[in-house]
């Protein structure tokens, strides 16, 4: 998962011109593709805009276990139960790496999680849907995880080396969910009755426009887009990978026997890609607000795990410190 | 309600064990107190439904009649199900869940110890396999058991009261059974009789460093999992796990 709207600070961009000695070093260095590391200079709008898009990533996998967590005690099947369990471990660790890098930078997890949980720390809209059937599993995995790749190939190559090798081992295990998910659903489409059929056309119905909201809003509505991308933080625009990822999954869906829930789609060859309805830019805006369907609850799951885990926390931090102590003495 | 041979009868326990076990395991999908324990719970949930899956196709190939793993796992009722009724304990908090899974490693620990020496090759080859991963959970519960035993004033309280909610199912993990004795009489599997004091001894041996009073041995109880006579919340649980299978008997997933 990644992020999907992030605040750079920028008002207006600076030409190399018009920056100091350091920061045209530093702008030198990332148009010459050299990675900038956790003991480079860089500018504190570089650094904040990188902590924003990192915490939020990392938020994305957490919460993101949630709507699979929905659905692993009623896997249908030993393989199916293993396949999903083994995915939201991996999440949870790409959770850990995310952290691990935006600690890189100076800031500190528990704040960072603080932030979320208090809502000033966005997670990425898709989160925000519920899974209401098995197929949700399979999609979840083909539609949403194939959207986080898309983004998420092309930050391998970021402009930050922590996150950027972060992005390397998260890549490969996405890739590996997305194969799985898919194979959900092709099972159900091949070997399956009416009513799973039924099910894989449903979910595609829900979460084909969620999915296309995970790559942010129109470049028209991006303000902060252009900095980043100066900065090599983001590598390509939203629409273009929107559109990228529309052309590679369409193929997918002929394959399946399913159609999606857009009367404007419709391949142009003028273009060389599909072209493809109106997004409902209300409903995303509304969602990443906080209204979505399922905001509350996920963030009251969240809230609630740490809440609850306090005192375990406490408990291991004075057994540590109890042995420490024991340790010095002996 | 099918009663199998005694051979078929311990694998299920095995498997149903593990099983129920992992299922609780899930319930704490983004719940748990920290990053790191939720890839923990889902480490070990993993094992354990592998394991599950190798005991399940062993008695299923016993059973021989079609029936598979994953039936075995999703189509049978709660009286068919032969998990101890200390894994289907609700998770409670994590005192709760972190004593039910030591007293459930320890257990798993020593007796697969001995069943990697069975004389009948595939116990052997599941039980050495399973028992490099229930080393690792051993390890793990231990631990958490000795930091929140001997961690703060709140944690060792709430240790104290999960020891008090689970220990009366613990004597089924002490008690001596004529299936297994059977089983071990027969050859097919190791004498189980020092189980029970090998249990206490891990036991004894990390409730000491964990400041925690071991209670006096349980007794026996009318319920046992042994002839399927479960607590309420294992019906609960398979509605839960088995819906899919239940409401749509005819799909492959």
């Amino acid at each position: 998962m990644y992020a999907q709207q992030v605040e750079t600070g920028t008002k207006a961009m600076k030409s190399l011109a018009e920056m100091g000695p350091e920061e045209r070093a530093f702008q030198e260095k990332i148009d010459a593709e050299i990675k900038i590391e956790p003991k480079n200079w860089m500018p504190d709008n570089y650094r904040k805009t990188l902590i924003r898009q990192i915490s939020q990533h990392a938020h994305s996998e957490i919460v993101g276990m949630l709507p699979e967590g929905n659905w692993v005690t009623r896997a249908p099947t030993l393989k199916r139960k293993l396949q999903l369990m083994a995915k939201i471990q991996d999440e949870a660790g790409h959770g850990l790496y995310l952290y691990s890098a935006m600690e890189t930078l100076g800031a500190d997890r528990d704040e960072e999680i603080e932030k979320l949980h208090s809502g000033r720390a966005k997670y990425s809209s898709i989160f925000n849907y519920p899974t209401l059937n098995w197929a949700d599993m399979g999609a979840v995995g083909w539609l949403v995880d194939g959207a986080a790749i898309v983004n998420q190939v092309p930050l391998q190559r970021t402009s930050y080396g922590p996150y950027s090798r972060a992005m390397i081992r998260v890549c490969k295990e996405e890739s590996f969910h997305q194969r799985q998910g898919y194979e959900i659903l092709l099972h159900m489409m091949r070997h399956g009755t009416q009513a799973q059929k039924d099910m894989v056309q449903d979910a595609i119905n829900r979460l084909w426009w969620p999915s296309l909201m995970m790559f942010g809003p129109s470049d028209a509505e991006s303000p902060n887009s252009a900095q980043s991308m100066a900065w090599k933080i983001k590598r390509h625009t939203n629409d273009e990978l929107r559109q990228r990822f529309i052309d590679q999954t369409i193929p997918q869906l002929e394959l399946l026997g399913c159609t999606v829930p857009d009367p404007d789609l419709k391949w142009n060859e003028e273009r060389g890609h599909y072209d493809f309805g109106e997004i409902q830019w209300e409903e995303f805006y509304e969602v990443l607000k906080g209204n979505g369907p399922c905001n509350r609850e996920r963030l009251e799951t969240r809230r609630n795990a740490i809440q609850d885990g306090a005192w375990v926390r406490e408990a291991a931090v004075a057994h540590a410190n109890k042995k420490q102590k024991q340790q010095a003495a002996a | 309600m099918t009663k199998y041979d005694e051979l078929t009868e311990f694998l299920l326990r095995l498997g149903d064990s593990s099983l129920i076990h992992a299922q609780r395991l899930c319930e704490w999908t983004g719940r748990a107190p920290a990053l790191e324990e939720e890839m923990g719970m889902m480490n070990v949930g993993l094992d354990l439904v592998g394991q599950a899956r190798n005991w399940y196709e062993y008695a299923a190939e016993r059973i021989n009649d079609g029936t598979d793993a994953d039936a075995l796992a999703f189509r049978r009722d709660e009286r068919a199900f032969r998990n101890l009724l200390l894994v289907e304990q609700p998770n409670g908090d994590f005192a709760v869940t972190m004593t039910k899974q030591f007293f459930f490693d320890a257990w798993q620990f020593h007796l697969l110890t001995l069943l990697k020496d069975a004389k009948d090759e595939r116990i052997a080859a599941i039980a050495a396999k399973s028992l490099k991963e229930v080393t690792y959970h051993l390890r793990r519960s231990s631990q958490w058991v000795e930091r929140l035993g001997d961690g703060t004033e709140e944690s060792h309280q709430r240790m104290e009261k999960a020891i008090d909610v689970l220990w009366r199912f613990t004597f089924e993990l002490v008690e001596k059974s004529d299936t297994e004795l059977a089983l071990s009489e027969s050859g097919s599997i190791p004498a189980l009789t020092e189980l029970p004091e090998q249990w206490r001894a891990t036991v004894n041996e990390v409730f000491a460093k964990a400041t925690l009073t071991v209670p006096d041995a349980p007794s026996t109880f009318y319920l046992s999992a042994r002839t399927g006579m479960h607590s309420e919340h294992l019906g609960i649980l398979l509605a839960e796990m088995q819906f899919l299978q239940r409401a749509y008997p005819d799909a492959s997933w």
